[in-house]
């Protein structure tokens, strides 16, 4: 296959078919933790991404120099880095989100998209595939981070990015940007995607059915 | 307050309100990836336990001499300290007493790199408890994950035998469930407002 073709289909697949939240269900706790607002849900996606085309990038370049054996310590080590990197950034840039998302930032080392895609993809592929797949996913997590901080902040607190939407009148569903509003809310889209898909499913097997 | 009362007061907190799967969403994998019966989430609480108290041993000894002279190592020095650490004291008791390395030891690896643990040692850091304080608060803190996974597994082998719609059957409908159990743990809010 040749390369620009491979690496954007690698691209894609972690937009929507293979995404990182909605399909595979992985990271949990920062796509849970820090969606209360759009706000938050942004600085954790660029932080994510930051640090997710970082390692790829390093570990694709290393990935003939790293001993099987060690291979994990050494990714862990890789992204703590790129962690602290970010973590300082972010303190120096924009410190109220900062604040506000307090030990999230850190706790990207234990993301597990991250290892999971330097041992299944970076480790095994050449530099340029590798930064799609990266650059993909970190979106694809991007995306769902996004949807699922403006609904919460939307129901909850009636606002986009601070900018009150309803006036003054609107009474609002605080229980969503509190904790228990995180689980509900990404079930309920979990939940509307499998019915979708359901529904998806039936119709080509109708048309299978009327073609046979 | 007094010294004790503080330290009951660290104790609950870490255990009922600010429980770290169902208020910080921290530990879900676990929460959600072994909560299918009741007795191996129990067994998975009580390790959860046991490396909580030697994570915040770990961070405790780090804080006190290495992190003042390297603030910037100090994520690597807890991931590498932590893991090497529960990995030695897995060996150690693998050898002292079998039968308990039977019951917790699947476990150990799978827990060491869990965020509950870091999240442990870098909130026991941020809010500068001391040895003391951080054991009662890494017990309470084990204690409220225990407490998440095993109401969560009775929930979800209630939930299997109900009939529920083929859609929402697996990851959704655990997500609902945690969220009406994260509900109900809300309501521990009001415990301590008076003494706080």
């Amino acid at each position: 296959m040749q390369e620009p073709g491979q690496a954007y289909a690698e691209f894609v697949k972690g937009l929507w078919k293979e995404n990182p939240v909605f399909v595979a269900v992985l990271g949990m706790c920062p796509t849970l933790a820090v969606t209360n607002s759009a706000v938050n849900a942004l600085a954790m996606s660029a932080a994510t991404f930051f640090v997710l085309v970082g390692s790829s990038f390093l570990i694709s370049l290393l990935r003939n120099v790293i001993p099987r054996q060690v291979r994990i310590s050494s990714y862990i080590i890789v992204i703590a880095t790129f962690v602290t990197v970010a973590d300082f950034t972010l303190e120096a840039l924009a410190p109220d989100v900062h604040r506000e998302l307090g030990a999230f930032i850190a706790l990207i080392v234990v993301n597990c998209i991250i290892l999971g895609r330097q041992e299944a993809f970076a480790s095994k592929n050449r530099l340029l595939p590798s930064l799609a797949d990266a650059a993909g996913m970190g979106l694809g997590f991007g995306l769902a981070l996004f949807a699922l901080g403006s609904l919460r902040e939307i129901l909850g607190n009636g606002s986009f990015f601070g900018i009150s939407l309803f006036g003054p009148h609107f009474e609002p569903w605080v229980i969503m940007i509190l904790p228990p509003g995180g689980f509900l809310m990404l079930g309920a889209l979990l939940l509307v995607f499998g019915v979708v898909k359901q529904k998806r499913l039936e119709a080509s097997r109708e048309r299978e059915r009327k073609a046979a | 307050m007094s010294e004790t009362g503080q330290l009951f007061w660290i104790l609950m907190s870490a255990m009922v309100i600010n429980n770290f799967t169902l208020s910080y969403f921290l530990g879900l994998c676990p929460f959600f990836g072994v909560s299918g019966r009741v007795d191996t989430a129990f067994r998975l609480g009580l390790a959860n336990i046991f490396v909580m108290v030697i994570t915040s041993l770990c961070a405790s000894v780090l804080n006190i001499f290495i992190l003042p002279h390297a603030p910037y190592l100090r994520l690597i020095s807890f991931i590498v300290v932590i893991a090497s650490t529960v990995q030695f004291v897995e060996m150690v008791i693998r050898k002292l007493s079998p039968a308990l390395f039977r019951a917790l030891g699947i476990f150990l690896p799978l827990i060491t790199t869990n965020c509950a643990i870091l999240a442990l040692a870098l909130f026991q850091t941020n809010r500068g408890y001391g040895v003391v304080e951080g054991v009662v608060f890494a017990v309470g803190a084990g204690a409220g994950l225990l407490l998440a996974l095993v109401l969560m597994a009775g929930l979800r082998v209630e939930a299997d035998l109900s009939d529920i719609p083929k859609t929402a059957k697996g990851t959704a409908m655990n997500l609902l469930i945690a969220g009406i159990l994260s509900l109900a743990f809300m309501g521990f809010a009001g415990l301590f407002s008076g003494s706080a």
